[in-house]
């Protein structure tokens, strides 16, 4: 397995009502992020955040094609998420629909992520704003952040505890 | 104890667009009704009414100074919110940090180069 050095921490911002913009920098060249983003079998290495397996990556990468992606996570919960893809720029920017199949959404309060790269010195800065259609909805995407944050913490407790064995 | 607010709470009550902008105004210190009616650009009523909904959630203090009452922002527990997006930024840098090796394997996938990592 690659070790690898962070590139750094990902950025997250409340950009007024609505809008959630997450922004990080890659130490590789955008036609390389933009593959990484885009291509399922790569998606399916990356998008699982360490909390599970992803179970099921598809992309139809054109205008109008449908996306989707489902995870099982390391404690049994099976969370997905799909949506359509709206504009689409190879190499530098997708615009996508986003819906997290939860109950109580419905397919109009999917997001809207317009996913940009931009790339200086062989760097990659990505750029996804996404686009809430209320504040409830936001509210509900940054609560399911909750959820695999408290995963995550007690991860950490495990390990901690782990070590002082 | 009368710490009642619960991270929806707040989070719903800074929801509403005129609560924030008062909670913007009161981030500059305390402020009296009549001042925050010319900061936010809302009637009395309207501001009192707002005022109530951050007052019971606890993010709004308010004291007795005279005639008036003066409200100021209680910062503390606006950190609920705080950490939402923290937790939400940890799942996106968990992310992240996988996509760096993904990109580091595509690298090496096509071309030979030194990849010094000073830091």
């Amino acid at each position: 397995m690659t070790t690898v050095t962070s590139s750094g921490r990902a950025r997250v911002s409340l950009v007024g009502e609505t809008d959630i913009r997450i922004e990080r920098d890659f130490d590789a060249r955008k036609d390389l992020v933009y593959r990484a983003v885009t291509d399922p079998e790569l998606i399916r290495r990356w998008w699982n955040a360490k909390r599970g397996e992803v179970t099921v990556c598809e992309v139809d990468l054109r205008v109008g094609g449908r996306w989707r992606y489902v995870m099982v996570t390391t404690d049994g919960m099976e969370v997905g998420f799909h949506g359509t893809i709206l504009e689409l720029i190879p190499g530098e920017k997708v615009v996508q629909t986003e819906l997290y199949e939860m109950p109580g959404l419905a397919e109009e309060d999917a997001t809207v992520n317009t996913m940009e790269l931009l790339e200086r010195d062989g760097r990659t800065t990505m750029t996804v704003l996404q686009h809430c259609r209320t504040a409830e909805i936001r509210e509900a995407i940054l609560q399911s952040g909750m959820e695999a944050g408290m995963q995550d913490a007690y991860d950490l407790l495990e390990e901690v505890a782990r070590s002082l064995d | 104890m009368a710490r009642a607010p619960t991270t929806s709470d707040a989070f719903n009550a800074v929801a509403e667009p005129r609560r924030r902008a008062i909670l913007d105004a009161l981030a500059g210190g305390e402020r009296s009704v009549n001042q925050l009616v010319t900061a936010v650009g809302l009637a009395q009523p309207q501001v009192s009414k707002h005022l109530r909904v951050l007052h019971d959630v606890g993010l709004v203090d308010v004291r007795d100074a005279g005639r008036q009452r003066l409200y100021r922002l209680n910062g503390p527990e606006l950190k609920p919110i705080f950490d939402w997006v923290r937790a939400y930024e940890r799942t996106w840098s968990e992310r992240f940090d996988l996509l760096d090796e993904v990109l580091e394997d595509l690298k090496h996938g096509e071309e030979h180069r030194d990849d010094d990592r000073d830091e």
